[in-house]
């Protein structure tokens, strides 16, 4: 008690902000299938995914190398993919972006967009096909305009996300 | 966005170590994930549970924003309507003229129907809805097209009961919770209906594309007798659908068989019915025989 009333004093934004807060922003965009949009085909961008790789691209060494699994995780309960999917694709998008960040030297806005967008490639069609490979693998072209309209929902996403991060952790 | 300095280990064993043990969590996170993975290949129903107390915490949001926003999957088609106003115009009145015959014809046919039935005295064996309620939201960002409905047990609604609009079929109920229940549309691609063609009842199966459209095979393998415009219904075999409700129309042929547009969008119908098992006897004897055929928990 008398520890929160001191960080209180000096001003300091609470560590539940500073820790929680990307991990709620991801589960609320895993969550958008709740709203009632019905449709026909898969369109929705995957907004958990979208908020996700922000997060990562945005500040990267903040969540740990197996921080894909949980979020994934959540991210299946909600999507209607078999459960595991998310987790395990989430996971292996975590994996290579650790090394990419390893062995980068420089990177810029452009290319923190290009690795979301195939990262948003590899999640969508890697999910068609989980789900039936077979028949889904001849049909992948139904992807093309959530796929699209993924991508170039990115750049707004991270803007969006780049603003709650500077209020997290402004005093 | 520059990635944080000193993120090379150097010479530090202990900062190689945590470097490679956080790797090696990373791995063991998407190993653990494609366990799930088979375990739900293995058991589609398992992690029901999971997703039901998921849609039964979203549902009080999921069915007022339902109540408020009624159609939001055809803005779209609005946007496109004003381009094709003037063909479409014509090609309705065409169409309305067609109909209208039409519409006299069915008349006479229900009229007659309906004195046939008296002479052989039958009776409507079961009753025509358990529920009605809106479908409340969808798996609109996934492949897999499954929908929420804002009933559940609570109201009688059981695993494998159809689920019906005015214009045609939806799915059936794939997984129950206390007041929400999964629909499993005709659209998704693990879903098969049993149909026939309204005209001459030959029969044959619709197999979901995840597009909107469905895949029509017919069942005398070889042949392929479909046209376009051709109506399909459901044929009643397998005993889960009742005979007669309309599922899609053929819009081309394939190689083997024809791509049919499913008559109810779940995007645009209102209200939906859910309708008991048709011969929940059959149903139940067909899963203990052949589970693989008619698989009524089949999920994933």
């Amino acid at each position: 008690m008398v520890r929160t009333r001191r960080s209180r004093l000096d001003r300091k934004p609470s560590q539940w902000r500073i820790k929680m807060i990307p991990a709620a922003t991801v589960v609320a965009g895993s969550m958008i299938t709740t709203f009632s949009i019905i449709t026909d085909y898969p369109i929705l961008p995957p907004l958990g995914l979208l908020v996700l790789l922000a997060w990562r691209l945005i500040r990267p060494g903040f969540w740990p190398v197996w921080a894909g699994f949980p979020l994934g995780f959540v991210d299946d309960i909600f999507s209607g993919q078999p459960i595991g999917s998310a987790a395990f694709l989430w996971s292996v998008i975590f994996i290579v972006l650790e090394s990419i960040d390893r062995k980068a030297i420089r990177r810029d806005y452009w290319q923190d967009w290009l690795i979301a967008s195939i990262a948003i490639i590899f999640v969508l069609i890697g999910g068609m096909l989980i789900v039936d490979f077979q028949t889904n693998l001849l049909r992948l072209d139904i992807l093309i305009p959530q796929i699209l309209l993924s991508i170039l929902l990115y750049p707004f996403i991270a803007r969006v996300i780049g603003a709650i991060d500077s209020w997290r952790v402004a005093t | 966005m520059a990635p944080p300095r000193n993120r090379r280990p150097g010479f530090s064993k202990r900062a190689q170590y945590s470097i490679f043990a956080s790797y090696l969590l990373g791995i063991l996170g998407a190993v653990v994930g494609l366990l799930l993975l088979l375990v739900s290949f293995i058991d589609p129903q398992g992690f029901s549970v999971l997703r039901t107390i998921g849609a039964e915490t979203t549902a009080p949001v999921s069915k007022t924003l339902s109540e408020v926003g009624g159609a939001t999957g055809n803005a779209g088609d609005q946007i496109s309507a004003y381009f094709y106003a003037a063909s479409k115009n014509a090609a309705m009145k065409r169409e309305l003229e067609q109909s209208r015959i039409e519409i006299l014809e069915a008349r006479a046919l229900k009229q007659e129907n309906e004195r046939l039935k008296r002479l052989l005295k039958l009776d409507q064996e079961v009753p025509d809805a358990i529920g009605m309620a809106r479908l409340i939201s969808s798996t609109a960002s996934s492949s897999r097209r499954i929908a929420t409905l804002g009933l559940g047990s609570a109201s009688g609604i059981e695993i494998g009961q159809p689920v019906r609009a005015p214009e045609g079929l939806i799915g059936r109920v794939l997984e129950v919770g206390p007041t929400t229940a999964r629909i499993l549309l005709v659209s998704d691609g693990k879903n098969v209906t049993p149909v026939q063609r309204a005209n001459d009842s030959l029969p044959a199966f619709a197999t979901g594309l995840g597009d909107g459209t469905v895949d029509i095979q017919p069942i005398n393998i070889g042949t392929n007798p479909f046209q376009g415009g051709d109506l399909f219904i459901t044929s009643g075999s397998g005993g889960l659908y009742s005979p007669g409700i309309p599922v899609a129309v053929v819009i081309r042929k394939n190689e083997s068989g024809a791509i049919a547009r499913i008559l109810a969008n779940p995007a645009k119908v209102g209200h939906v019915v859910v309708q008991p098992i048709f011969q929940a006897e059959t149903v139940r004897q067909i899963g203990e025989d052949i589970p693989s055929e008619f698989d009524i928990e089949g999920g994933e």
